[in-house]
């Protein structure tokens, strides 16, 4: 017999998605009767109780959570999400809940072994609650009070070799595709670079020293499967400066239909034999390719390596040889000032251990830049639309290239330094005056 | 909100033991916190962060960036971290009696 009625949420047990109210019942049904005996140093009916007030959310349309929390560990500026109930008598299992960020391995590949690890720790002093993963790449633990926090770090640290993710105005935990682990289409190790700037700049991610919070992000191409461009302060997305690789046989095999277009990704509807000319030479955004008498053609010059024709041919187009990283700057959500994507910033860098280059010429110029000059709060996109790109490409010491803007301005309020102007800015009206008369 | 007893003084805190009100600080206040927060002497440079701390707000009204809290009293980040185990914001501000950051932490 659950501990509340939960009459809404049960609603969501129907219907063929994994339903995440099941699960927790689950759980909570899995702690109840404790077949492991495991000396629960949370309440043993959390998970009933964070049902419980879900439910009176649902009744009510508010959020039942007050506001803020700041709890966490010795050493730590970050790492743990206070949180407590607003109705602690009613629910008393979850009066606290804090989620406690974990730091994930690159790419989120994992052995069972691990992951029990884990388990078997959160259930021992945790709700036995996570979130695989949070938007960030976090491991989540969802649940738990404030006394447990140093016995989880604890653990984490000793018994599993393991560490907290970040939170706060810091270097947040990096993320990162999947990449050469098990994609043709990655251009740089993303697995690498993510692990070892994680390891790099852990004080940075651990102690809040910043104006507001920074995200990594690392893209192996330009498909973008973390969405480096939209979710992280500096995005790093793989590409290449030479040449497309064409298979001729392989065209063939598309042009003849043994090999399905976009590796059979639309293999769900009809949409007809494969037309090459029709969905890939014709869609491609600069119009730089050619099929004629059996045989395609790409003006590399041209090519603005948007990924297209490789995502529909990948089995006879391949990246080039000669790879690195783009660096975009900049992306964040809407508050305060509206939403950005990042702007590129550097349009081709080689991405090789151990990276110094990103390091040294990229990531401490901005972060001693912003840290100087952005206001309390003030994402590095903000600090760019107020201070100029044109500030943003002074900071890193490089020459402005039109492949930093997509437009030129329309408007002519245009700045001039003042040893560019011939004579500076200090005239002398009475000098003025003598061929100009009131 | 809880009430807890220390050297006499009656102090009303949050869940995360901040004060309820910057006015109601007072000495016993920062005794009751240091132990609360991993530190066993509290030394001059703890009582310069204070110091700091408490001037600023009076002045501006929130606490400072982490920063300006660095240029002002001459301590890098790492040795506020030494000073105040939990950090500048759960630690510093909480014994100077300032309010509980707020926002995405």
């Amino acid at each position: 017999m659950a501990k509340h009625e939960t009459p809404l949420l049960s609603q969501l047990e129907t219907g063929p998605w994994p339903s995440f109210v099941s699960d927790i019942k689950r759980e909570a049904e899995s702690r109840a009767k404790n077949e492991k005996g495991i000396d629960y140093q949370i309440p043993v009916d959390a998970c009933e109780d964070l049902l419980g007030v879900l439910e009176l959310s649902y009744k009510h349309g508010r959020t039942h959570w007050k506001h803020g929390g700041i709890v966490g560990v010795f050493g730590y500026g970050g790492g743990v999400i206070g949180r407590y109930c607003d109705q602690p008598e009613q629910f008393p299992g979850v009066a606290h809940f804090h989620t406690m960020r974990v730091s994930q391995p690159a790419g989120k590949f994992y052995t069972t072994e691990y992951l029990k690890g884990l388990c078997d720790l959160w259930e021992f002093r945790g709700s036995g609650i996570t979130n695989m993963h949070g938007s960030t790449g976090d491991i989540i633990f969802i649940g738990t009070t404030t006394p447990q926090l140093e016995e989880v770090f604890y653990e984490l640290t000793h018994t599993f070799n393991q560490d907290l993710g970040g939170s706060g105005s810091n270097l947040r935990t990096p993320s990162d595709c999947v990449g050469q682990a098990r994609c043709e289409f990655a251009c740089y190790d993303t697995q690498a670079i993510c692990h070892e700037l994680t390891n790099y700049y852990q004080d940075e991610l651990h102690r809040p020293a910043f104006p507001y919070k920074f995200k990594f992000k690392f893209d192996g191409c330009p498909n973008c499967c973390v969405a480096s461009i939209a979710r992280s302060d500096l995005s790093f997305i793989g590409t290449w400066r030479d040449e497309i690789r064409i298979d001729a046989e392989a065209v063939k095999a598309y042009v003849g239909g043994e090999l399905k277009p976009n590796g059979g990704a639309h293999a769900g509807r009809d949409w007809g034999a494969f037309d090459i000319q029709k969905e890939v030479v014709d869609l491609c955004p600069t119009k730089c390719m050619r099929y004629a008498d059996g045989k395609l053609e790409i003006n590399n010059k041209e090519c603005t390596r948007c990924m297209h024709c490789i995502n529909v041919m990948p089995r006879a187009l391949r990246i080039g040889n000669d790879r690195g990283v783009t660096i975009l700057a900049g992306a964040k959500a809407p508050i305060l000032d509206g939403a950005q994507m990042g702007t590129l910033i550097v349009p081709f860098m080689k991405a090789e251990a151990p990276y110094d280059d990103i390091k040294e010429k990229v990531i401490e110029p901005i972060w001693d830049w912003w840290m100087e000059e952005g206001k309390n709060r003030e994402r590095l996109g903000e600090l760019m639309k107020r201070q100029g790109l044109q500030r943003m490409i002074e900071v890193l010491g490089v020459d402005p290239d039109p492949r930093m803007v997509q437009e030129p301005r329309s408007n002519p309020y245009i700045f001039w330094k003042e040893d560019e102007v011939e004579g500076g800015w200090k005239r002398d009206i009475n000098e003025f005056r003598k061929y100009h008369k009131r | 909100m809880p009430e807890v007893e220390f050297q006499g003084k009656k102090f009303n805190v949050d869940e995360d033991g901040f004060i309820d009100d910057y006015t109601n600080w007072s000495e016993e206040w920062v005794q009751f916190v240091k132990q609360e927060e991993g530190i066993s002497e509290l030394n001059d440079e703890h009582k310069k962060v204070i110091d700091v701390l408490r001037e600023y707000y009076e002045k501006n009204g929130i606490a400072p960036m982490v920063r300006v809290l660095s240029k002002v009293t001459g301590f890098k980040l790492k040795h506020i971290y030494e000073l105040f185990p939990s950090g500048p914001g759960k630690g510093a501000c909480k014994m100077a009696g300032l309010p509980k950051p707020t926002g995405c932490v």
